[in-house]
């Protein structure tokens, strides 16, 4: 077991991925955490609930991974102290964290930023939209002060504002560029334009309909949110969906990654200036979009996993036709690599720019396939394997250059590499059920769910209430690790390679504003 | 003296230019739309867009001042000048003699300078941004615009357009190396001052990547169309100056009607191949650094050069 060096009680949780929970004080915290981190280990996720009706005060709660696992640490934090250590000296991506359980709680990490991350206008302070009190029809005064930019002075210093609204049909995020002619001095991000209470309103659902809303936290990882959803709600139901079932699962959560990445190479290319590019692989993408649609009702997949398995099935004709679009976009995309490997000025454009070196990922904590490209190897599917991905077998590719052009490649090869997954997918499936029955749920079950979408993990924690209901649910986004890192890829770039630089990142603002 | 039959023929010009151009911007991004597999808009598509700018309430900043207000008009004016000037269908122009190359090459820093200017006005950062990038491109841009049209002017002993015009197209066919280097680096300027990538993407919505767009982004209704307008000017007068010095097979000399009236199709075919290549060109490379566009001017100025001094080694 990954975890068992560490000075804590802990208790193993069933289901598809290796997870322990575990129980800390809030003085101890920043030890244990240290401990993880010596051990390679790194912060998947922060959040907190309150426990007011259980007549405690909120829970901290602290998603630790590791390649072999992850530990869920619980610190229970008294109604008359809701404080506890910084973490974010240990683990950087506690920053925003902490600030958004601070804004959506009132636990507070005493970190030196006390600016609000979520909490824009729409509430006051001391105001907890999170807290079991707040009725989640409640109208609050809207708060009002101007968010405190960090300002850089010197000779030419000059800022750009950009967002929240933006000339594209992108989401909103605001950009603080800090520049000196050209070239970008400092990038601060503030975001939570989306925020949405998610965690709030999965409180009280069934938890039999609480995929549908963790499919929609980010329309673009659908599948790995819903996935998510329901490893954990297995996990608390103590159930073991059919081995087909599962062998869809990753049949969908691949064509998903397939999908988006073509997606992101089109428009890579049209940032580049080429829109060649962006017609090819948006035909490719709109292709297997259509094909989804046909074959399991939803362009993006949405619904169609459930708690016990899936919602849909796949016929011998589907199979063929996946196959079929499988050899199509195998020389299609071969042939569109070599267009953009031979393409010197798209290649100008792509090589060292927007770099984040392997340094300084690893110090951020960058996860998915940005951090992949950075070095920084993690994919639950090569490490922690959940089923069938134990099976499978997933070749996991890094690159160290960390620029657009490593993300860009990367992309092409886990284009392939998901094709070949999907193609020995289709030769495994076997008939069989496709649904397990999803027995009545004690309150009081706790769950993790830890998937690897397409653009990094997505981890869910879940914890039932009375009737079947879910008590508090939270799911997580790799973008909250990743934006900082968006920040210092910028650094001593020029203004104008600022969106090609996003692009290749492409990270989600509704995964992480909630 | 100017005669009626020179003044009719000037002002069919200058019509047929502002007619036209709005033409030109759509066959080139028709041909854009083809070559990616795409039904495209249709040719007429710039009309549309400037009926539904020229019906929209024009919106304007609190703080704008009259310039904001006048650029687009002295942009519209300085753009049907440079039309006026330059020989499209006959080289017969009594307004001719009031410009000549080096006075055109004034005229479109003129509109440049104003419409910086405006970008700035209203003091946002895109504005400014943009304003900024078009004179590090434009005066980049300027100097080897100027030595291209300067190898034309040595071969006719005139800076005049219309007479090198004239001089090129009567005499017997002679083919001039000098001229193939200055076209290839006026190509090179017209791609850089149209806002075509490889320096700018007219088709882009990325705001920190804009140059021309970033300047008009505070412009709206009738202003906005305006502007748009201009651009199509422009780039249909660069297309008429390439022509006329690297092509001007089919201008009429003089200005008898019937040399006119066979002048047109000429223009319309070569337009047509000269927009279809410029859609070629644009597909086939990506739009560089903002950086890059030094080397790529640098490179058009010093082909320019290369071209006068070929002209003085092998055509004197």
């Amino acid at each position: 077991m990954a975890f068992e060096s560490l000075p804590l009680q802990l208790t193993p949780l069933p289901g598809a991925v290796p997870a322990w929970r575990g129980e800390a004080a809030a003085a101890d915290l920043p030890d244990v955490c240290q401990a993880v981190k010596d051990q390679g280990g790194r912060l998947a996720a922060l959040w907190g609930t309150d426990e007011h009706d259980r007549g405690e005060g909120c829970a901290l709660h602290l998603a630790l991974a590791k390649p072999e696992g992850m530990l869920w640490l619980r610190c229970a934090l008294p109604a008359d102290d809701l404080r506890y250590p910084d973490l974010s000296p240990i683990f950087y991506p506690a920053q925003r964290m902490q600030r958004a359980a601070r804004d959506l709680l009132g636990i507070d990490a005493e970190a030196k930023d006390r600016r609000p991350w979520l909490r824009h206008a729409a509430w006051q302070e001391g105001d907890y939209p999170l807290r079991r009190d707040a009725a989640a029809d409640n109208v609050f005064e809207p708060g009002g002060a101007e968010y405190a930019f960090v300002s850089v002075s010197g000779d030419g210093v000059h800022e750009i504002p950009v967002g929240p609204v933006h000339a594209g049909t992108i989401e909103p995020g605001h950009f603080r560029f800090s520049i000196v002619g050209e070239k970008v001095l400092r990038l601060e991000e503030h975001l939570g334009y989306t925020h949405k209470g998610v965690d709030k309103r999965f409180q009280g659902m069934a938890l039999a309909e609480g995929a549908q809303l963790a499919g929609r936290v980010s329309g673009d990882s659908t599948v790995a949110y819903a996935w998510a959803y329901c490893m954990a709600a297995e996990s608390i139901a103590g159930i073991v969906p059919p081995a087909r079932a599962l062998l869809l699962r990753a049949l969908l959560l691949e064509r998903e990654r397939i999908a988006n990445h073509l997606g992101d190479l089109g428009y890579l290319g049209n940032d580049g200036g080429l829109a060649f590019g962006l017609a090819q692989f948006m035909r490719l993408k709109e292709d297997a979009l259509r094909l989804n649609a046909k074959l399991f009702g939803h362009r993006y997949l949405m619904d169609c996993i459930v708690p016990g398995g899936v919602a849909c099935d796949l016929a011998t004709a589907g199979a063929a036709a996946i196959g079929a679009e499988c050899d199509v976009l195998e020389r299609e995309v071969r042939l569109l690599k070599d267009i953009y490997d031979d393409h010197p000025g798209l290649q100008d454009r792509f090589l060292t720019c927007g770099r984040l070196t392997a340094s300084t990922a690893s110090k951020l904590g960058v996860i998915g396939l940005a951090g992949r490209a950075s070095s920084q190897a993690w994919d639950l599917r090569a490490q922690a394997q959940p089923a069938p991905y134990d099976a499978l077998e997933v070749r996991m590719r890094t690159h160290k250059n960390g620029d657009v052009a490593a993300r860009a490649i990367l992309r092409f090869e886990e284009i392939f590499e998901s094709l070949r997954l999907v193609r020995s997918i289709l030769g495994r499936i076997a008939p069989g059920e496709i649904r397990a029955a999803l027995p009545a749920i004690p309150a009081g079950r706790i769950g993790l769910g830890w998937v690897e979408g397409w653009r990094g993990e997505t981890v869910l924690a879940l914890e039932s209430g009375a009737d079947g209901a879910i008590r508090s649910c939270h799911a997580h986004d790799p973008s909250w690790q990743n934006w900082p890192a968006l920040a210092f890829a910028v650094i001593n770039n020029i203004v104008p390679d600022f969106p090609l630089i996003n692009k290749s990142f492409n990270l989600s603002y509704s995964g992480c504003d909630l | 003296m100017i005669s009626w039959s020179g003044l009719v023929a000037q002002l069919t010009e200058i019509l047929l230019a502002v007619l036209l151009a709005p033409v030109l911007q759509g066959w080139v991004n028709q041909c854009r739309a083809w070559m990616q597999n795409k039904s495209g808009p249709g040719i007429l598509q710039p009309y549309r867009t400037l009926r539904k700018l020229f019906a929209k309430e024009a919106v304007l900043a609190h703080n704008a001042s009259p310039l904001f207000r006048a650029t687009p008009y002295v942009l519209f004016a300085c753009m049907v000048l440079a039309a006026a000037i330059v020989p499209i269908l006959g080289t017969d122009l009594p307004f001719s003699p009031a410009a000549d190359a080096i006075a055109l090459v004034g005229i479109f820093a003129l509109a440049r300078v104003f419409i910086s200017l405006a970008a700035m006005d209203i003091g946002t950062a895109f504005g400014s941004l943009g304003a900024r990038r078009e004179m590090m491109v434009g005066f980049l841009a300027e100097p080897a615009l100027l030595m291209s049209l300067f190898t034309a002017s040595l071969i006719s002993h005139s800076t005049s357009l219309a007479t090198i015009v004239q001089h090129l197209t009567q005499a017997h066919f002679v083919i001039y190396p000098s001229l193939a280097f200055a076209g290839v680096a006026f190509t090179m300027v017209s791609l850089a001052e149209n806002a075509r990538i490889p320096v700018d993407n007219p088709s882009t919505h990325l705001e920190l990547t804009m140059i021309h767009e970033a300047m008009v982004l505070e412009y709206s209704g009738r202003h906005l169309a305006l502007i748009e307008l201009s651009a199509a000017l422009k780039l249909f007068v660069y297309s008429c100056i390439g022509i006329a010095l690297f092509f001007p097979f089919g201008i009429a000399e003089g200005g008898d009607a019937l040399g006119l009236v066979l002048a047109l199709p000429a223009l319309v075919a070569k337009l047509a191949v000269g927009g279809f290549a410029m859609a070629l060109i644009e597909m086939l490379s990506a739009k560089m650094r903002i950086f890059r566009a030094p080397e790529y001017l640098g490179t058009a100025f010093l082909l320019a050069v290369l071209a006068m001094l070929i002209h003085f080694l092998l055509e004197t």
